[in-house]
């Protein structure tokens, strides 16, 4: 396991250089994650209509594999639904976890490969997706209450 | 009597047959153990005192009539006086044997507090405590209603001594701070602190976690009315410690757990409790670890405490000129005198990120905000990387970690 595998030239360049960073305006949801034991923060600010996350940013510090993660994962759920997104985080958690992809191809999301020979850096891989599940968790419950 | 090994260089080439797991490789690179801060490695001397106990001598203690029971509580005891000597005790019977510092804390938090304290009281303790040295505080704060009050820290590292007078009250029940701090290295004056303390006829709790391994104590010189530290950063197993105590204090605190062991008498309608130390340590104790902590203390004591300062000293210096020549590190608690632990931040780079490549390259180093969040929050940081010595470390392994760190930046940067 080299380390460039951990650290891709992807991850490097999103963790340097964080697209979809600063506050969204008219966010209809606001998130903030933790990871108090890294002492990673990162809020997140999300457009849903619809079952659509429409439009998210985020603001935030932690080290390049938490904010490259944060980075891509903006990149990647923008225009999904909720269902899709719960969908694409379970993947991503396996690949993060496991290591291998799983049978659907997570296109960018596949830079995090390496993350799975590094367990104590799961966590750092996987606070953005968890915030932003914390935050459609929110939607399904407006919508279901409705 | 032992011959003084003092003014003498450490035997390199001896330390590190001691020390078996350190010869060991990590992610396929030669171990380079930076982390006694957080736990230091045990001797060979160590580990063979306990296998030995757990092969041959093994019985509980201070129950049996028999011979296995004897020479195990002799074991048992002979701990007390080398530990007594290594921190310069008045007497054996006033160490007692505890899970670790934080055991050491929370036995006199609950004890001597519980007994002693009403709403109102107030405790003094630093902002560069550890969170055992904190949290313990807080929760009587919660319970019975006391106050903690904190010593401020300069931007260098050091105790506000400026402040410190000023906290005193005749609410004053305890000063609790640490001798050397685990992140900021700083060796703090405590020996006055503890005068001043004594001034306004308030007892004074030291943590010891950091020092008793790198540097002499004298509890006596010290004047400290309690003394905390851990076994296992003593190159020593885990889960033993020593709290020592005045004895008078002991004496009147009430026992902290209950059980076997700690008492004289027992019938239905009264208890009698055993004398101090034994009214500490109710239950079967963990003997073997015990006897493992005085193999280590003995090691300790072989090596010479001055010497193994003296090496730390000269070491930390070799670092702190080396870290300091690469661009962007910045180096957390430089206030002097310090001990062995070097804390760092590099611009732009993330700890964890620099840990991740750190340990690629062999090297074992903390990363993180290492117990003590309200200090990271004083220097503005989410966390910092930690390199710490022990005996064993050499100018090698600071050569290495320096090489990994401009690795690293090259890499991430």
């Amino acid at each position: 396991m080299s380390l460039r595998e951990l650290y891709q030239e992807m991850i490097v360049d999103h963790g340097r250089q964080p697209r979809n960073f600063g506050k969204l305006q008219n966010a209809n949801h606001c998130q903030t994650g933790h990871n108090p034991l890294c002492g990673d923060k990162l809020i997140l600010y999300v457009i849903v209509h619809n079952g659509i996350v429409e439009d998210l940013r985020f603001e935030g510090m932690g080290c390049a594999i938490s904010v490259a993660s944060a980075s891509l994962m903006t990149e990647v759920v923008k225009g999904k639904s909720v269902n899709e997104i719960e969908e694409l985080f379970s993947r991503f958690h396996f690949l993060v976890t496991e290591g291998k992809e799983p049978t659907v191809i997570l296109g960018k999301l596949a830079a995090f490969s390496g993350v799975a020979e590094f367990p104590v850096r799961v966590k750092c891989a996987t606070l953005a997706w968890h915030t932003l599940k914390a935050a459609l968790l929110n939607e399904i419950k407006t919508v279901s209450t409705e | 009597m032992l011959v003084k090994k003092d003014m003498q260089e450490l035997d390199f080439s001896a330390l590190k047959q001691d020390f078996p797991i350190l010869t060991q490789q990590n992610r396929n690179k030669p171990l380079v153990y930076l982390d006694s801060a957080s736990s230091a490695q045990k001797p060979r001397q160590v580990i063979e005192a306990m296998s030995h106990f757990y092969l041959q001598d093994y019985a509980n203690i201070h129950r049996g009539i028999y011979e296995l029971s004897e020479l195990a509580t002799d074991l048992y005891e002979n701990t007390r006086q080398v530990i007594k000597n290594l921190i310069h005790a008045p007497k054996a019977d006033e160490i007692i044997f505890v899970s670790g510092t934080t055991e050491g804390i929370n036995l006199v938090a609950n004890s001597f507090g519980r007994a002693n304290w009403q709403a109102e009281d107030e405790v003094i303790i630093s902002h560069m405590e550890h969170h055992s040295n904190i949290v313990p505080w807080l929760l009587l704060q919660k319970e019975i209603g006391i106050k903690v009050k904190v010593i401020p820290i300069t931007d260098e590292g050091a105790m506000d001594l400026n402040v410190y007078p000023t906290l005193f009250t005749p609410r004053t029940k305890l000063v609790a701070l640490n001798h050397a701090s685990n992140i900021l290295g700083t060796i703090n004056p405590i020996k006055e602190m503890i005068a001043i303390a004594h001034a306004h006829n308030v007892p004074v709790l030291i943590d010891g976690a950091q020092a008793v391994p790198h540097m002499p104590v004298d509890v006596q010189d010290l004047d400290c009315d309690f003394y905390v530290f851990s076994g296992h950063k003593l190159y020593g197993p885990t889960g033993t410690g020593v709290l020592y105590g005045k004895k008078h204090l002991l004496e009147a605190m009430p026992p902290y757990q209950s059980g076997g062991g700690m008492i004289e008498t027992v019938s239905f309608e009264e208890v009698t409790f055993a004398k101090v130390p034994q009214k500490f340590e109710a239950g079967t104790p963990n003997i073997a670890g015990v006897i493992g902590l005085g193999a280590a203390a003995a090691y300790v004591q072989s090596q010479g405490i001055e010497n193994i300062f003296r090496h730390e000293q000269a070491l930390l210096q070799y670092a702190e000129e080396k870290l300091l020549q690469i661009p962007g590190l910045r180096l957390i608690g430089t206030a002097k005198p310090k001990l062995g632990v070097l804390s760092f931040v590099m611009d732009h780079l993330h700890p964890h990120d620099i840990g991740t490549v750190l340990d690629h390259e062999g090297i074992a180093i903390r990363a993180g905000h290492h117990c003590a969040m309200p200090l990271m929050e004083r220097f503005n940081v989410p966390a910092t990387l930690r390199a710490s010595l022990g005996l064993y470390n050499h100018q090698q392994d600071i050569d290495v970690l320096v090489e990994a760190i401009y690795l690293a930046k090259r890499f991430l940067g």
